[in-house]
């Protein structure tokens, strides 16, 4: 028996400020204090705060340490885990309530939240299928293999209401039964775990944090269709995930949950992990399955529907990692409890990698209909820096952008479309006032550009086309004629492209030019950024009543176009410095280096 | 996507052929494991040029076009070899958000190659990549296994002198 536990984490956003370093120095000062038969210190998933990483949390108090550093261990040891006395300056400050913890599920960040795909992450060690087992992991597995028939399984699965979580919001429980309903000696159930938008990280957080769960639930997905072998596709980006993954399937295989007559049901189940290799496009499904046989991810034309001929020409049923994270306890608790969460056509809850411009980065679960103005400013913790909100991007590369006119909006699938916007996989970038939106188009448009796979032309050219033209609106050589093209072109690569890239590549585009068209015109009239951030259509200017005639911009200028005049401006002692406007190449090393604030950008 | 080709000579060792050999000798009867290898083979020669994909083709006994087809379809696959410190930096919208862009045009000046290059030592190379998931530490660029995070411009120098700059 441990008196204590120290709960680590061990997602990728706190191994990249070192979490791995505290773990191991943790370990040696416990031995050193001859504490390691009383402490037990586990290396858990994601707890979502990333903002605040690396976290350690110590139980039985719950007491939350946020950026804790190497060097605080001997500290947390000593005062903490030997004496007994909290080290009150490295507790996350909203969880101190006088001489007590609060309850992390009483902080503002947690307490609108609704955890379900990510019920286990930052509280199980994802390496040790024991303690998922502990959390009832592999009941739901049991439950359908000794109690449940497959077509039960799917009905479950259908009245739950379930609808995709990477993005397209296709009813789960349908897309089962298709599958289930044609014959044939092979049928393969795939998990698309190729989170490849920039930006969301929840399917990684699920893998890393409780990777057992997708395992069940693949199982569960291949007695309900009738498939015997699941494959993973999981981006070669993640090798935390990957490595969890390898374990936890050894793991099982080890306990009888994979392989040869799982429960003595008689069902067979075997799964296999399959790389990415960055691409993009290989998040849709059809292409996703090109790539496991081996080959260039290109889409294939639908139909035939992999529920018809998918992998290797099988029957396949394809669901992303967090649709996959729902399945188990929807059967341990039935459809109807998950149908009571979230809106009339969008149930349960929702996963959102909360990024930008926002004090809470990280990884959030709430319910269906929750509004943005609640994610962001209550559980994110609001625009830092005294900023503007100005919107917030979801979907993606393939989504579009709410702005703060419809921040009341209860965030579901219909809703989202209905503004001109999607769902998408879950990725939610905050932008203040500092962002241009026109640019936030070209970046995203230099991503599809990069990332179409070539195969159809409208995709493949007409990101192009769409990229110079906003290229030329940034550069300050647009004309309003410009912008009609520019959606004119938008709704035909919709409308022509062979999949599901092509046909929202326009996206970004088209929605903040439908919220933002002043911003576009403003570069196109009046040949300014708002933002101030596309290059091209700046001035970087002096206050010459500010200026106090230090000189440093002048000798930090890399073009030599700064010159000192002679205007001395009241109580100073030395003339002010202007910039030539022509030869400037507008770095702003010379507004960085200014003690002073008199360089300004218009 | 368009990928920089090497110009510089291949120089692999028997000691690097054995490990491929091996595991082209594993994986060979299942051709979807193709990528799978390459994966294996880039791990073993740091990149993929010809001569591997050469070597694989016939290993696994699939067209060379279609090893090289898959090669340049696939943004992990380097045409060219890495230098000692690959530097990546996130170009992932969380990370563009919070002006990462800027932290890789400074890494461009001052080791005076773009991305996608290598310096002629031989010493760094440079590239753009999308998210590493790492959005918490916005923006984020990595130096061989090390991840700098929160960073602005103004760190790069500091990192660069790290490694000799």
């Amino acid at each position: 028996m441990y008196r204590s536990h120290v709960l680590v984490c061990g997602g990728t956003g706190c191994t990249s400020s070192n979490s791995a370093a505290i773990i191991e120095t943790m370990e040696s000062e416990l031995k050193a204090r001859g504490l390691e038969d009383e402490v037990k210190v586990i290396r858990t998933g994601c707890f979502g705060l990333c903002a605040l990483g690396p976290i350690m949390v110590v139980y039985p108090e719950g007491a939350f340490y946020s950026q804790v550093k190497v060097e605080d261990v001997p500290e947390i040891v000593e005062e903490h885990l030997l004496k007994g006395r909290m080290v009150k300056r490295l507790l996350y400050d909203e969880t101190i309530n006088k001489d007590n913890v609060k309850s992390l599920k009483e902080t503002e960040f947690y307490k609108k939240q609704h955890r379900v795909a990510l019920r286990n992450c930052g509280v199980i060690d994802p390496e040790n299928i024991d303690e998922y087992i502990a959390y009832d992991g592999y009941q739901a597995l049991a439950k359908c293999l000794t109690e449940l028939k497959p077509e039960d399984v799917v009905k479950i699965v259908s009245d739950s209401g379930l609808r995709g979580r990477g993005g397209g919001g296709f009813p789960t429980g349908r897309k089962w039964s298709f599958t289930a309903a044609n014959k044939a000696d092979q049928k393969y159930v795939v998990c698309n775990a190729d989170e490849g938008d920039p930006g969301a990280f929840m399917d990684r957080s699920v893998l890393e944090g409780d990777p057992h769960c997708i395992i069940e639930a693949m199982a569960i997905c291949g007695y309900a269709t009738g498939a015997t072998e699941g494959y993973i596709y999981v981006r070669a980006e993640y090798p935390i995930a990957v490595h969890r993954l390898e374990i936890a399937i050894k793991q099982a295989k080890e306990y009888g949950l994979l392989g040869k007559n799982i429960f003595d049901s008689g069902f067979d189940f075997d799964l296999h992990v399959r790389l990415g290799a960055g691409a993009f496009v290989c998040g849709e499904e059809t292409a996703l399955m090109t790539s496991i046989e081996g080959n260039r991810g290109e889409p294939r034309p639908r139909p035939p529907y992999p529920a018809v001929k998918g992998l290797f020409q099988k029957p396949t049923t394809e669901n992303n990692v967090e649709t996959f994270a729902n399945i188990p306890q929807i059967i341990l608790k039935g459809a109807d409890w998950f149908a009571s969460m979230g809106t009339e056509k969008s149930k349960g809850t929702k996963v959102f990698a909360l990024g930008g411009k926002i004090k809470n980065t990280g990884l959030v679960e709430i319910p269906m209909g929750t509004t943005l103005r609640e994610i962001i400013e209550e559980i994110g913790g609001g625009v830092p820096n005294g900023k503007k909100f100005k919107a917030a991007q979801t979907g993606g590369p393939s989504g579009g952008c709410i702005p703060a006119s419809l921040m009341d909006t209860p965030i579901d699938y219909d809703n989202l479309t209905a503004i001109g916007c999607m769902m998408g996989s879950g990725g939610l970038i905050v932008m203040d006032e500092d962002n241009c939106m026109v640019d936030i188009a070209k970046f995203f448009l230099n991503f599809t550009v990069d990332e179409s796979c070539g195969k159809c032309t409208p995709c493949r050219v007409g990101t192009k086309r769409l990229l110079e033209m906003l290229d030329k609106i940034t550069s300050g050589k647009g004309t309003l004629e410009d912008l009609d093209k520019l959606e004119e072109l938008c709704y035909y690569i919709k409308q022509n492209s062979l999949c599901g890239l092509g046909q929202t590549a326009p996206n970004p585009v088209l929605a903040t030019l439908k919220f933002f068209r002043e911003e576009y015109v403003s570069h196109v009239v009046d040949k300014k950024c708002p933002a101030g951030v596309c290059k091209d259509l700046l001035t970087f200017v002096i206050d010459k009543d500010k200026c106090i005639g230090c000189g440093m911009c002048a000798r930090n200028c890399p073009a030599d176009t700064i010159i000192k005049t002679d205007y001395v401006a009241e109580g100073h002692k030395l003339p002010s410095y202007e910039i030539i406007p022509d030869k400037c190449v507008k770095c702003g090393a010379c507004m960085s280096n200014c003690k002073f604030k008199a360089i300004s950008k218009v | 996507m368009l990928k920089k080709i090497s110009k510089i000579p291949f120089k692999g060792t028997d000691e690097q052929k054995a490990k491929l050999d091996a595991v082209i000798a594993e994986c060979a009867g299942d051709k979807s494991l193709l990528m799978h290898v390459m994966q294996e083979a880039q791990e073993i020669y740091g990149y993929l040029p010809y001569e591997v994909q050469i070597m694989i083709a016939e290993g696994m006994d699939v067209p060379l076009e279609k090893v090289y087809g898959v090669s340049t379809f696939y943004a992990q696959f380097a045409l060219s070899p890495k230098g000692k410190y690959n530097i990546s930096v996130c170009l992932g919208t969380a990370c563009y958000v919070k002006g990462s862009q800027e932290v890789l045009d400074k890494l461009s000046e001052i080791l005076g190659i773009e991305s996608g290059e290598c310096t002629a030592d031989g010493k760094f190379s440079l590239e753009a990549c999308r998210c590493i998931g790492a959005c918490g530490l916005a923006p984020v660029l990595t130096v061989n296994d090390e991840v700098y995070g929160k960073l602005t411009a103004k760190d790069v120098p500091d990192i660069l002198k790290k490694y000799g700059v």
